[in-house]
């Protein structure tokens, strides 16, 4: 089987090509590394051309007062004080120059009375801190990113997916992917992977995120032996669309309230009063997602069980100019004239706090060989993220994860890979065309997400996550049991079928992290624990495969040096 | 709400027919919807590119009733549901399998066109109503349907010379940013080659993000190449004075 099989050698691989993969990738290109990036989708289309709102970086250019510091105590603020604080450190140090780079790289953000970059305010950010190109701002960066990689020179690989890391002993040194296309198999050797896979919110039914968020590199991080983190925190965006019903859970951007956006609720009750007084609709997310979710539930919902988000108040022409995208969604896709009227948002799965476990210098996981960034990797943003701290994540650490995989690369031998894994892999993927009669991928995976919405949601109990439990021991077995329609060209019935491996192996993991972590704190609600505790927030749930099964043990939160705890204490 | 008929292409490089599918229609249901929902329901290898769903990617692009569509903002209550609604893939580009098109070329033309150069010493200030003439071209999303309907491609298919709207729009974008110094003129004239654009405008009709493409783009861009080659005067002063950027 593999001796026709289609090879690529590199020094670095890149799998995914969103801002932190894009940004690894030049940088380990900076450090005279062959570079290629592998892609689900076509280049430019990645999530993060789909965020809106802004960047975060401390630049200070609107509040003279912000710095790093400031930055670093909102983070850890933020995350709940379970994030890495030299992640979050290192992120608030280098966010600016990160951004600064974008800008000197053809980006054009939105400006300042006196020409430089403007900044807006955002949910948990002490200062105006978002730099913002209307709210698009994610397809500047992309597009910014895409145009100088291409001109170092990569090798992009794209509507390619990738179903398996294989390994060269202990160290990651290959993948295996095929052409969504064409749907032939093609190996990646190389001495360093950096994976950049982003999210898993397809496990979920409302949400913001494309059918690319299945959890392929989580999955295959873990199957490949690496270590977890922070699995039971998924962010719910308080605002996503709730009318009509095809466009349910698309984001409508925190920058609609950092513009002065007011909530009401069905009595016309600006009800973030009741919740957090103080910051109000700019309160973090986990608040305001529960906000919103309890007066529905306690019958204060609009008509389609969401809440209104007002900006109507400001004027029309500031409006369009600031939040375009918003305008025209909500007029074509809702029949809403968001300068006249008030939307109706709902909470939204949308962001993955967990994922590969990695060291903050350099980005690499626990196997040696094996970087991860954006999204797909965990540690910075703790048991909740700020809003435009993911735009900077990617730029920050996909940077570090870049130079250290170049670094490496440069002393790893070439890699040998084991032909019985690469076979192994194809017999996988080709199963789901050898049988027949067997179940539809697209029914699974919709019982998939009506599991993980209903039972593992943004409020948890036990009895509810033993039962997500046994549904998703099933789903397994059923998934032994899919089989696809069709050839292998182009087709997307196959594709989910292997995706929803990911999604199941990823889902697992956060049940079972829910489960295990007894309190509440920041997007993880138990009702039956709905205390934060102390000796909890001195733990994080790590989860690694032994053998066939799921794994999970507590490990000590890093210890602070003393300096930070004095930046944490300050009040401001 | 009635049911609709969604007639769509079905096949490969090799060729197919267009196959007829019932779909149920709710409130505020888009077209992409639809193909999603015939997926689910009988046809689950029908090929479709999507991402964001709210018009942000530019994936999701096909002709809807022969109109070059993001099919993810193509509401169905806008069509007329009595007949079948075709949907078929962009023209200008060769079929891999139903409304899946080969868009490489598009990605081959962006390579030609030399990145930003910032001027040696600029200050990294710039007022925002420069950066509003500049957004206006970045806010392009790929979608390639400006590119499907200009007809030195769709029709005359000169896809080895000519650039297209969209590159027309990249390159306005780079060749207006306020603090740009590299020259695109000559990549305009002879690799891009604007001069077969007869300015009809369809381009603009299509782009769904409303991005003048003929006014605000190639019309200042054919003017620099005029100006720059075609102008004596300016080529005389170039003669005497060096190049500079027109
Ligand atoms: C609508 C929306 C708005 C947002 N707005 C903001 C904002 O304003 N500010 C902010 O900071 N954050 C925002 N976010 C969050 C932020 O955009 C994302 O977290 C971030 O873009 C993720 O980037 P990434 O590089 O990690 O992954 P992505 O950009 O998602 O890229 C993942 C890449 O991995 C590839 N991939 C995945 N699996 C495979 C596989 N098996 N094989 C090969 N390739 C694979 C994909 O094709 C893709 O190229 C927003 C998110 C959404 C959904
Ligand atoms: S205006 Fe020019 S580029 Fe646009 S469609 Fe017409 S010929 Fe093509
Ligand atoms: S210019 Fe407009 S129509 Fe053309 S690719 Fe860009 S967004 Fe699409
Ligand atoms: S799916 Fe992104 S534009 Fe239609």
């Amino acid at each position: 089987m593999s001796d026709s099989l289609e090879t690529h050698e590199h020094d670095v691989v890149v799998i995914g090509a969103g801002g932190a993969g894009l940004r690894a990738a030049i940088e380990a290109l900076a450090q005279g590394a062959s570079v290629g990036v592998i892609c689900k989708s076509l280049l430019g289309k990645a999530h993060t051309v789909m965020a809106e709102g802004g960047i975060a970086a401390a630049m200070a250019n609107v509040d003279a007062a912000d710095d790093w510091r400031t930055h670093f105590r909102d983070t850890m603020r933020g995350g709940k004080f379970l994030n890495n604080w030299r992640m979050a450190q290192l992120h608030a140090q280098e966010s600016p120059e990160r951004v600064r780079e974008l800008e000197q790289w053809g980006a054009i953000f939105d400006r300042t009375e006196d020409g430089r970059i403007l900044q807006r305010a955002f949910g948990g950010h002490t200062f105006k801190r978002l730099c913002h190109v209307g709210d698009r701002t994610g397809l500047e960066m992309i597009r910014t990113l895409q145009d100088r990689g291409v001109q170092m020179g990569f090798d992009v690989y794209m509507e390619c997916t990738v179903v398996r890391l294989l390994k060269d002993g202990e160290r990651v040194a290959g993948a295996l992917a095929y052409w969504r296309e064409q749907g032939r198999f093609v190996l990646f050797r190389s001495k360093a992977i950096v994976l950049a896979t982003g999210g898993i919110g397809k496990v979920y039914r409302v949400t913001s995120n494309s059918w690319e968020y299945t959890g392929d590199g989580m999955a295959a991080a873990y199957e490949a032996g690496a270590e977890l983190m922070d699995m039971e925190f998924v962010q719910f965006h308080p605002t996503g669309m709730v009318w009509p019903p095809g466009v349910q859970g698309i984001l409508v951007t925190e920058a609609v309230r950092g513009e002065g956006g007011v909530l009401r609720n069905r009595l016309g009750e600006r009800f973030m009063e009741k919740y957090d007084a103080k910051k109000m609709e700019l309160s973090t997310r986990d608040v305001v997602a529960r906000a919103i979710y309890t007066e529905v539930r306690e019958g204060r919902g609009t008509e389609h069980g969401g809440a209104f988000l007002d900006i109507s108040q400001k004027p029309a022409e500031y409006v369009k100019r600031k939040l375009p995208s918003m305008y025209h969604q909500f007029k074509e896709l809702a029949d809403v004239d968001i300068t006249k009227e008030p939307m109706e948002v709902g909470p939204t799965c949308h962001y993955m706090m967990g994922g590969i476990r990695v060291e903050a210098e350099t980005a690499q996981s626990s196997l040696p060989g094996l970087f991860a960034a954006g999204e797909a990797a965990a540690g910075l943003h703790g048991a909740n993220r700020l809003g435009g701290n993911s735009l900077s994540d990617l730029l920050v650490f996909g940077r570090r994860a870049g130079l250290a995989a170049g670094q490496y690369a440069k002393t790893a031998a070439p890699p040998r890979l084991a032909a019985g894994d690469v076979e192994a892999a194809q017999r996988e993927a080709l199963a789901p065309f050898g049988r027949s009669n067997g179940e539809n991928p697209y029914t699974l995976h919709r019982d998939l997400q009506v599991t993980m919405q209903d039972l593992v949601g943004i409020f948890r109990v036990r009895e509810d996550l033993e039962k997500a439990l046994g549904e998703l021991e099933k789903m397994k077995e059923r998934w032994k049991g899919i089989s696809v329609e069709g050839s292998r060209l182009f087709n997307p019935g196959w594709h989910l079928a292997l995706e929803l491996k990911s999604m199941l192996t990823v889902s697992e993991a956060v049940a079972r992290a829910a489960m295990m972590r007894q309190e509440s704190r920041g997007a993880h609600s138990r009702i039956d624990f709905p205390n934060t505790e102390a000796a909890w927030g001195r733990k994080n749930i790590i989860v690694k495969r032994e053998g066939s099964a799921i794994a999970l043990r507590e490990e000590p939160v890093a210890e602070m040096p003393e300096e930070l705890k004095k930046i944490l204490a300050e009040e401001k | 709400m009635p049911d609709a008929t969604l007639r769509i292409f079905r096949g490969d490089a090799n060729g197919g027919a267009t196959a007829d599918y019932r779909v149920p229609v709710g409130p505020g249901m888009v077209v992409l919807d639809a193909l999603h929902y015939i997926q689910g329901h009988g046809a689950a290898d029908l090929a479709v590119r999507w991402n964001c769903k709210a018009g942000k990617c530019g994936s999701c692009s096909a002709e809807v009733n022969g109109k070059p569509r993001l099919t993810c903002k193509t509401r169905m209550d806008s069509l007329p549901l009595e007949e079948p609604i075709t949907v078929v893939p962009l023209k200008a580009f060769p079929v891999i399998k139903d409304l899946v098109t080969d868009v490489s070329w598009n990605y081959k033309v962006n390579r030609k066109i030399p990145p930003f150069q910032p001027r040696p010493g600029v200050e990294w200030k710039y007022s925002q109503e420069d950066a509003d003439r500049v957004q206006e071209f970045r806010k392009c999303i790929e979608c390639f349907l400006c590119q499907d309907v200009c007809h030195v491609l769709r029709e005359h298919r000169l896809h080895e010379q000519f650039g297209g709207p969209r590159f027309f729009v990249r390159v306005a974008g780079l060749e207006m940013h306020p603090l740009d110094g590299a020259d695109r003129t000559a990549l305009l004239k002879d690799e891009l080659r604007i001069s077969l654009c007869n300015i009809t405008k369809c381009c603009t009709e299509v782009c769904p993000e409303e991005i003048r493409i003929t006014d605000n783009a190639i019309i200042p861009l054919k003017e620099r190449v005029v100006d720059r080659y075609y102008d004596p005067l300016v080529r005389i002063a170039r003669a005497i004075f060096g190049s500079g950027k027109g």
